[in-house]
C-alpha cells in the first residue's frame, strides 16, 4: 500500500483528491483559493495602514494561513515519508528541448540550475528567481486568482472571467516559454 | 489537515515541479492537463449538485458561490502576468510553499516577492485599469 503511495500519483487520482479538497473546504464554509493568502500576509504584516487594498479584518482568514501552513507540512511529508526519491519522469520531448537550453536531465523533481543555493546565489539566478515571484504575485491578485480559485474554483463554477484568467495564464506561460526563456539561458 | 493533503497531492502529482509546468506549456505530456480537466470536470457535476439540491454547509448554511466581477481586462492583463511568471518559476502560489516544505528553499525567494508583487499590486489599485 504504501509503495503505491510513494509512486507518482496518476493523474486521475490527484485530480480527484484536488476537487474533494474543493468541496470539503465548500463544506466548511471557506472556499477553495490559495493566492488570497498573499494578500493576507501583507495585511497581517501591517500594510494596511498605508494601503487601502490591505485594510481589512485578515483575522477572517485565518483558516486559509492555516491551510498554507498545513500545505508546507504536506510538502515536507511528502518529501520524508513518501518520497522514493527517483529523477521525474517527464516527456523525453521536454528533456531534449530543456537540454538544448542548457539544462540537464532531471536528477529530482527540481532543476540544480535555478533552485540550488549555487544557482540561487548567481545574481541571474537570484533575479530569474525574483521576478518569477513578482510576476505570480502582482499577477494573481490583479487577476483576482491562482490556478486554485480560477482554474478549479472558478471553472467549476462556469464563471466566464475564470476562463478568461487562464486564457491569460496560458498566453503568458507561452510567452515565457517560448520567447523569454530561450533568451535567458 | 486539508492544507496537509493539498500540500501532499501536490507533492506526489509533482504538480510542484517546474519540469512538469515546463513539460504542460510545451504540450509535451498530458499529465497537468490531466490532473486539471479531472478537477475542473469533478468540479462542474459537484458544483452543479450543490446549486441543485441547494446543499447545505457543516453551519447549515447554503453552499454559495461568489461570482466574481464581470471584466475582461483585468482578468487578461493579470492572468497574462501570472503565466509569465508561473513559467518562469514553475510554480503558483500554492506549490511555492509546498516546495518550501518539500525542501527546495530557494523557492523562500520566490514567495517573498510573490508578497512583494502582491503589495505592489495593492499600492497601485487604483492606477490600473480594471
Amino acid at each position: 500500500m504504501l509503495d503505491i503511495l510513494k509512486e507518482t500519483w496518476s493523474w486521475w487520482f490527484s485530480g480527484a483528491i484536488i476537487t474533494g479538497i474543493m468541496f470539503l473546504l465548500l463544506f466548511f464554509g471557506q472556499s477553495f483559493g490559495f493566492s488570497s493568502n498573499l494578500r493576507t500576509i501583507c495585511s497581517a504584516a501591517g500594510c494596511g495602514k498605508s494601503v487601502k487594498f490591505f485594510d481589512f479584518n485578515w483575522k477572517s482568514q485565518i483558516w486559509n494561513l492555516v491551510f498554507l501552513i498545513g500545505a508546507i507540512l504536506g510538502g515536507f511529508i511528502a518529501h520524508q515519508f513518501l518520497s522514493s526519491d527517483e529523477a521525474i519522469n517527464i516527456s523525453s520531448n521536454t528533456v531534449a528541448d530543456l537540454a538544448k537550453l542548457g539544462f540537464s536531465a532531471p536528477q529530482s523533481v527540481q532543476p540544480a540550475e535555478l533552485f540550488s543555493l549555487e544557482a540561487a546565489f548567481t545574481i541571474k539566478g537570484f533575479l530569474i528567481l525574483a521576478f518569477g515571484g513578482l510576476l505570480v504575485g502582482f499577477g494573481s491578485r490583479y487577476a483576482g486568482g491562482c490556478t486554485s480559485g480560477h482554474a478549479i474554483s472558478g471553472l467549476s463554477d462556469l464563471q466566464f472571467p475564470s476562463l478568461i484568467a487562464v486564457v491569460g495564464f496560458f498566453i503568458g506561460g507561452l510567452i515565457m516559454t517560448f520567447l523569454i526563456i530561450p533568451l535567458l539561458f | 489537515m486539508l492544507g496537509t493533503l493539498f500540500g501532499i497531492v501536490m507533492a506526489k502529482s509533482e504538480a510542484l515541479s517546474w519540469y512538469r509546468i515546463q513539460e504542460m506549456f510545451r504540450f509535451q505530456a498530458f499529465h497537468m492537463y490531466g490532473i486539471i480537466g479531472t478537477a475542473v470536470t469533478l468540479g462542474v457535476i459537484g458544483v452543479a449538485l450543490i446549486k441543485k439540491y441547494n446543499i447545505r454547509d457543516f453551519h447549515g448554511n447554503p453552499i454559495k458561490f461568489h461570482p466574481k466581477e464581470k471584466s475582461i481586462v483585468r482578468y487578461l492583463l493579470g492572468g497574462i502576468i501570472f503565466g509569465l511568471g508561473w513559467a518562469l518559476s514553475g510554480a503558483c502560489p500554492g506549490p511555492m510553499v509546498v516546495n518550501i516544505g518539500y525542501g527546495f528553499f530557494t523557492m523562500i525567494i520566490v514567495f517573498l516577492f510573490a508578497l512583494l508583487g502582491t503589495y505592489v499590486y495593492g499600492y497601485f489599485k487604483d492606477k490600473l485599469p480594471h
